[in-house]
């Protein structure tokens, strides 16, 4: 029964995995629109016998989701085809098993079947170390995807992801040990506890240096503007994806996107209280609506969280790359051990 | 446990499974393939490339590389050690709350969890100082180097 | 397939053989390339390049080692054109080498067929050119400030000022009939007198233009990843900026205080009151700020200009060059055959025999027209030096031992407009 539970909810945010990256694309276009008052996507609708099934605009995902299926897909003859297949599926996988550990709600308890499903795909005691080591298994499909084409701005577009990735991953795993210092424990379900029950527990206030240099590396790490270097448009014109067609193509694009779901979720989870919302939502409760309300009170922090990659991506310009490669190794590796080091003082004192 | 990480493993599997049919077979089924020589050239900007991509990379990015090895290596070291910092700081707490008495090391355990750890990461932070001043992380140095270096 | 085949096309096309021909040897990968050093085109098909620009690069690493710019892919053979044209059809041709602030180039080729037939236009016509050319600045500008802004990642900067270049393009519509391609004067005169109510509606996108610029500055000038990738980047020495010819908003951010427009004055520029902004820096951030404080400079001018609009005619009647009106040619018998002469082949402007070379300020520098009259209507040579390719020579020295990236730094506040550059 427990596994045929664990099962369901693995499912569940698989489909859910799935259907966020086109709702987030159409997200991202329309919040766009409204910064460049644009009207963005408003045309594709369905309609079916006169009656308007989805507003204008809203199927815009799936019309770009099926015209890419259709597309033909090119390799270069001078590609490694191998590598070049390899690359589209090592970008999407590590990054929706990222979300795997995320506690994306408390405990639900169906009081009438006598169920209590845990809302979480896998209850892993290291969870944050897992997310870790999937996020940074995606670099591999940069490198691969940059290299393999045999064209020259694929491959400057691979390595300077690699780089870029590899050198914000410190960052990023430095300023979480600050915030585990203070939470004292690995466990993503206790670490939401302990920021359920007020708001100044939430880790970002405790840890603001490490919140800040965290959301720092999440946009470096998911390639983002301003770090979005290994694509840059204007500079390598796609980066690493420039010869992908077709559905490989947009593997890394839902790849791109899914790893920015999955940091969120961690964002969220170790920062901003997770599921809970201190004075509202408080863990324990054994009402039925309770499973349900944890979800909605995620989600909606994850919106928030994403609605500010995009809204950066949209303000800002891009570093060059002599400059991020300063900031992430001169300043915030730096900066996170020091961090590390006056949190333990801290406690320790 | 155990079966906690198989989720893991299985959400891993079927994501890659899916994926797999997607890219091969969904796509080979849908799309149209009309293969033309000069549609599987490289994009080099509407001119024939010249000479291979596949060059010598700059060695910066092993450096790079290596000097990530390390950190991770550390980082990685430095998470059962988040972990387990604050328990045992709190756990001598509560002894010293309910009146046992205390061992001198058990009493000094904060300042002995924090120097070790303070040793282990000032190793590499050395090796990272060495980098650092070599001028390894000055990225920009390939043709104005010698200068550019002098100037930092 | 069958439809393939049916063209000529097999499945299997063949790649020249030689894909530069001749240029093939002037861009030979020099020995010990591979061992870490690459040959990168970048250009024509690039996403930085506005227009069709190729640079061949040799790359190591991602410093530039050397960059040959190879231009000539835009090439419309404008000049040509000009041989085979009489002036006033060849002022549609003037549009389309400056697509970006086309009226400024039929204001300079106007003046200087003027200045070869040595008459005067009206002093209204005078002042609705100068409106025109002032206009034409500002929406060059602005959008080249947006594209800088833009080909660093600010994409929202750029649609933001590509809005207001829209309504100013409007206004341009409303005077001349073409948003892109006005062709608005003629030589002697202009096309039409400005429509009615137009003056409140300049007035009206006028009072926008400064919240814009406003806007644009609020995210690029304090913007500290903007200006990092912007100063010092791309410099272009005062001596550089001289001997390589480079002019306009360049070559003032490089300390070269040189602008037409007060130096040698025309369409009374002396009469206005303006200030030439100057930098020493030299750099990308240099021009920009230089463009930024031309528009409001421009924009002092256009205040100016359009409180002291004069009336009276804008087109000069003596001399013939310029169509009578309509009613005159039905009534006036010297109106009939003044309208025929000038519009019956083989006929038209009498221009003395001798050359002209005059220039103006546009956009982005010197626009210089060099016009050889040989009696006919048509000229016998028509030659522009087009401030576009003085300035987009310089830039070998600008990015070679710099880091790929700089390179679209460097072409953003260059503003390159590849029609005229490649004429």
């Amino acid at each position: 029964m427990g596994i045929l539970i664990t099962l369901l909810v693995a499912v569940a945010v698989a489909v859910a995995l799935l259907q966020v990256v086109p709702l987030l694309v159409y997200g991202e276009r329309k919040i766009s629109a409204w910064i460049q008052d644009r009207d963005g996507p408003n045309r594709v609708h369905l309609t079916i016998k006169g009656v308007p099934i989805m507003p204008k605009g809203l199927m815009q995902p799936l019309a770009d989701a099926i015209k890419l299926m259709f597309k033909e897909d090119m390799v270069p003859t001078k590609a490694d085809r191998f590598l070049f297949m390899l690359a589209p599926v090592i970008a999407v996988v590590p990054n929706a098993a990222a979300f795997c550990v995320i506690p994306f709600g408390d405990n639900w308890v169906i009081a009438s079947m006598g169920l209590d499903v845990n809302l979480q795909v896998s209850n892993a005691n290291a969870g944050i170390l897992v997310t870790l080591a999937l996020s940074s298994l995606a670099v591999y499909a940069l490198a691969f995807g940059g290299w393999a084409a045999n064209s020259k701005f694929p491959l400057m577009g691979g390595l300077r992801a690699t780089a870029q990735i590899i050198s914000y991953e410190i960052a990023l795993g430095l300023a979480l040990i600050s915030v585990l210092l203070t939470a004292g424990t690995l466990d993503l379900q206790e670490i939401v506890h302990q920021q359920a029950h007020n708001f100044t527990d939430w880790n970002m206030f405790k840890q603001p240096l490490a919140f800040f240099i965290l959301l720092v590396a999440a946009f470096a790490e998911n390639n983002r503007l301003p770090f979005d270097l290994p694509e840059a448009e204007s500079e390598l014109v796609g980066g690493y994806h420039t010869e992908y067609s077709g559905l490989k193509f947009s593997m890394f694009f839902m790849g791109e996107y899914l790893a920015m779901v999955s940091m969120s979720g961690v964002i969220v989870t170790l920062f901003m209280g997770g599921w809970s919302l201190p004075g509202i939502i408080d863990p324990g409760s054994l009402s039925f609506f309770h499973g349900p309300a944890t979800v909605l009170c995620f989600v909606v922090k994850m919106a928030a969280v994403l609605f500010f990659y995009i809204w950066v991506r949209w303000t800002l310009p891009r570093f060059r790359y002599d400059q991020l490669m300063n900031i992430g190794w001169k300043k915030l590796i730096p900066l996170a051990l020091l961090n590390i080091g006056v949190t333990a003082l801290v406690l320790a004192s | 446990m155990y079966l906690d990480f198989t989720n893991v493993l299985v959400f891993f599997i079927v994501g890659l499974v899916f994926v797999i049919l997607n890219v091969s077979v969904l796509s080979r089924i849908l799309r149209p393939s009309i293969p033309h020589e000069e549609k599987e050239t490289t994009y080099e900007c509407g001119e024939p490339a010249i000479g291979s991509s596949w060059i010598r990379f700059d060695i910066r990015f092993y450096t790079v590389a290596l000097i990530f090895l390390i950190f991770d290596v550390e980082v990685a070291f430095l998470y059962p050690w988040a972990g387990v910092f604050k328990r045992s700081l709190d756990e001598i707490k509560e002894a010293k709350a309910m009146g046992l008495e205390l061992t001198a090391t058990q009493a000094s355990i904060g300042s002995f969890l924090f120097f070790e750890m303070l040793i282990f990461v000032l190793i590499l932070v050395v090796g990272f100082v060495y980098v650092w001043a070599k001028g390894d992380l000055q990225w920009i140095k390939t043709m104005t180097g010698q200068e550019d270096q002098q100037k930092n | 397939m069958a439809d393939l085949k049916a063209t000529g096309l097999t499945s299997k096309g063949k790649i020249p053989t030689e894909p530069f021909g001749d240029r093939a040897i002037s861009f030979e990968p020099e020995p010990g390339l591979g061992e870490g050093r690459m040959i990168l085109n970048f250009g024509p098909q690039h996403p930085a390049t506005h227009g069709t620009l190729r640079l061949s690069l040799e790359l190591e690493g991602e410093i530039i080692v050397s960059a040959k710019p190879d231009i000539g892919f835009l090439h419309t053979g404008f000049e040509k054109l000009g041989e085979n044209r009489n002036y006033n059809q060849f002022i549609t041709v003037t549009d389309r080498m400056n697509y970006m602030s086309a009226m400024s180039n039929n204001v300079g080729f106007a003046l200087a067929v003027e200045e070869l037939l040595e008459i005067e236009v009206p002093p209204r016509a005078q002042a609705i050119r100068l409106i025109m050319a002032e206009l034409s600045r500002i929406s060059d500008h602005i959008l080249c400030v947006g594209l800088q802004g833009m080909d660093l990642g600010a994409f929202s900067v750029m649609l933001w000022s590509f809005i207001q270049r829209e309504k100013l393009y409007d206004v341009f519509e409303l005077t001349s009939g073409g948003r892109l391609t006005t062709s608005y004067t003629r030589v002697g005169g202009l096309a039409y007198d400005l429509p009615d109510g137009i003056i409140p509606r300049i007035k009206a996108f006028l009072a926008k233009v400064p919240e814009i610029i406003d806007e644009v500055e609020y995210m690029l000038s304090h913007n500290r990843i903007f200006i990092d990738r912007t100063q010092g980047i791309g410099v272009l020495t005062k001596e550089n900026a001289i001997s390589y010819g480079v002019t306009g908003p360049m070559a003032r951010a490089a300390g070269v205080d040189h602008d037409l427009r007060r130096d040698r004055p025309y369409m009374g520029y002396q009469n206005y009151d303006f200030d030439v902004p100057v930098k020493t820096e030299g750099d990308a951030y240099a021009r920009y700020e230089v463009r930024v404080q031309e528009m409001r400079e421009s924009l002092k001018i256009l205040d100016q200009a359009l409180d002291n609009l004069p009336s009276g005619p804008v087109n000069c009647l003596g001399g013939k060059v310029r169509l009578p009106g309509k009613d005159e040619v039905y009534t006036k018998m010297e109106s009939l055959i003044h309208h025929f002469i000038l519009s019956m082949p083989g006929h038209g402007l009498e221009t003395p025999k001798g050359e002209i070379y005059h220039a103006t300020e546009s956009p982005n520098g010197e626009l210089g027209w060099f016009l050889v009259g040989d009696g006919t209507s048509i000229p016998y040579r028509a030659r522009v030096r087009p401030p576009s390719f003085y300035n987009y020579s310089a830039i070998r020295t600008m990015i070679e031992g710099k880091p790929l990236a700089d390179i679209v730094s460097v072409l953003g506040s260059l503003n390159v407009i590849a029609g005229e550059l490649d004429r």
